[in-house]
């Protein structure tokens, strides 16, 4: 039972109905619910299909990196992807987003095959992904540029999404002035800006402290909430995709296929500290603990074992 | 068996907790910028070091001359030195001298920037070129440009083409072993956010491939101006048209040390201010807005 793509597509499963409403944070006092993003059984926003890749290794052998994935993610989802370091999770939002080619199978958006990147898919790396021979504002207008927005416009949506991000009076900054998670900021304002359908986030709070992720969490979970955007999030933190996911889709290693979903159906906003989380996570991380082994067997013998 | 050990509470690998620390540091003072000119003790102390310096070299010349060890005409004193600048000043000769000199540096220069930047790049990200123009442009950089000017000539004749070329070889393989680095040693990471934002063709590489190896090729670029200025100034020497190596030969025709001497100071002084004023505002600045440490 790799996955289940019945339940992934279409069937209206009670989850997927029946999601709690979300409570807009700016009204975080009285809880108002927020009608979102209607369930229809639509084409999926995102669609893999039988989705391999396979390097040749410097030896000359070949690795298979990704095997076989099939997975869709319905538009406005939040889906999460987990899995031990080293199971190609990265390499699979890098051929989402079209910077690398599957040596076989499809994906589409929207029904369309990709076959190079788009402006519709932006990517968040991990870090290091900002220019840094640009200000802040000129990193937040870049995608725009390239898209041949006007200068005003370019200007007006910068102004706008620097302040979404809270990060308006630092405009004039230089990346390396900024702290990580103010980088981190930049970042989704700059995705944000070119005003994509899908965001792929690659482990990009894995670098922060504790305080600031909890943070970027909220930022995040509200930017969502109010945009409407399909977010694809890779970690390899359980408890962070658990926190921020509609949906944990859970990757084994090596080769990486996708070994189990999960619906996450808990009230939002949801905070990392939650007993249900952990528990969720808890039971995630059972399934994922042989995989773990397998890819610290990788790394350091055969010696460690959990 | 080590739950503890590789878990921590949050349910990452703790390899990943161990690299959340130490990042956040250097982000603590996000408005100084680093450019701002404060003059310290520091520079007073280096100027103050610089002028005893200077002012005993400059001494030990001037005795030297007034022992009359060796002839005057050997052996010129500091002033009659300054009296030739100053008379080749006012007679325009100099300034006219150092206008073609520099006109001729900046055309050659430009050409081989545009030219070994094309070169590098197609070196760079072709593995053909590389395995085999790569290895030839090493082993040409080892032939003085000066070996060029007999070849110039018989393809040129005595023009103004045929210093360029000189030029052009003296900086072009400089540059273009420097683009190649650059673009080998260019964070990928840059590339990719670009293509990912929508950039693509030459927009993706003058937008983003270009800024994100100037750290890289600057060193190269500074080297180039250096080669090129000394095949420049060689070349004037043999090809005797006007510029600041004729002026040079002139001096010794005339068996006028005083000359020579002066146009050798030119020429130590252009190229330390070039030097100065270009290069280093360029690194300055790259230092500063990258947020690298200065190589003090």
């Amino acid at each position: 039972m790799i996955s289940n793509p019945k339940f992934v597509t279409c069937e209206p499963s009670l989850s997927t109905v029946c999601r709690k409403p979300v409570r807009s944070a700016s009204l975080a006092a009285s809880p108002v619910i927020v009608p979102i993003r209607q369930v229809e059984c639509t084409t999926p926003k995102i669609h893999l299909q039988e989705v391999s890749l396979s390097y040749q290794t410097d030896s000359g052998s070949h690795l298979l990196a990704l095997d076989r994935i099939d997975l869709d993610v319905r538009p406005g989802e939040f889906l999460c992807i987990v899995g031990p370091s080293g199971c190609g999770k990265s390499t699979l939002l890098h051929l989402i987003a079209g910077l690398q080619k599957p040596t076989s199978g499809r994906i589409a958006m929207d029904g369309e095959r990709v076959t190079s990147p788009g402006t519709d898919r932006i990517l968040i790396f991990q870090e290091h992904g900002l220019f840094p021979w640009l200000t802040v504002e000129q990193n937040v207008e870049f995608g725009m540029k390239m898209k041949g927005l006007s200068k005003s416009e370019r200007r007006d949506r910068t102004r706008h999404y620097l302040r979404l991000v809270h990060l308006s009076q630092f405009k004039d900054s230089r990346p390396h002035q900024l702290s990580g998670g103010m980088r981190q900021r930049v970042a989704l304002a700059r995705a944000l800006a070119t005003e994509p359908d899908v965001l792929l986030m690659d482990e990009p709070f894995a670098a922060l402290d504790a305080q600031t992720r909890d943070m970027l969490h909220d930022e995040l979970e509200k930017i969502w909430a109010e945009t409407g955007r399909t977010i694809v999030f890779v970690t390899h933190n359980v408890r962070e995709a658990v926190r921020l996911g509609d949906r944990v889709a859970l990757m084994s290693f090596r080769p990486g296929r996708v070994k189990k979903e999960f619906v996450v159906d808990l009230p939002r906003p949801r905070h990392l500290e939650e007993v249900e989380v952990a528990r969720t996570a808890r039971e995630i991380l059972d399934h994922l603990r042989d995989e773990i082994n397998k890819s610290l067997e990788a790394e350091y013998g055969h010696e460690q074992r959990i | 068996m080590a739950m503890n050990n590789v878990f921590n509470d949050a349910g990452v690998p703790s390899t990943v907790e161990s690299r959340v620390i130490g990042v956040h540091t250097n982000g603590s003072q996000p408005f100084r910028l680093p450019w701002r000119f404060t003059p310290g003790k520091g520079i007073i102390r280096k100027i103050t070091n610089q002028v005893i310096f200077y002012s005993v070299l400059l001494g030990l010349w001037a005795l030297l001359a007034k022992l009359r060890i060796w002839p005057p005409y050997l052996f010129p004193a500091p002033w009659a030195v300054a009296g030739a600048l100053w008379a080749g000043v006012q007679d325009h000769s100099f300034l006219i001298g150092i206008a073609v000199t520099m006109k001729r540096m900046l055309i050659g220069y430009s050409l081989s920037v545009v030219l070994g930047m094309i070169l590098g790049l197609g070196v760079a990200s072709n593995k053909f070129l590389e395995e085999t123009l790569g290895a030839l442009l090493v082993s040409l950089q080892s032939l003085p440009s000066i070996c060029w000017v007999p070849l110039a000539i018989l393809w040129f004749g005595l023009t103004e083409k045929a210093i360029l070329f000189v030029v052009l070889m003296g900086c072009i393989l400089s540059v273009t072993i420097a683009m190649e680095d650059g673009r080998k040693q260019m964070p990928k990471i840059y590339t990719m956010a670009g293509r990912n934002l929508g950039a693509a063709g030459f927009r993706l590489f003058w937008y983003v491939m270009l800024p994100a190896s100037l750290p890289y090729i600057v060193s190269g670029l500074k080297q180039g101006w250096a080669f090129g200025w000394r095949s420049l100034i060689q070349a004037e020497m043999i090809f005797l048209t006007i510029g600041l190596g004729q002026l040079l030969m002139m001096g010794r025709d005339l068996n006028d040390m005083n000359q020579v001497i002066a146009v050798m100071l030119m020429i130590i002084g252009l190229g330390y201010l070039v030097n100065r004023l270009v290069f280093r505002t360029i690194e300055r600045t790259l230092q500063s807005r990258w947020g690298l440490a200065p190589n003090a």
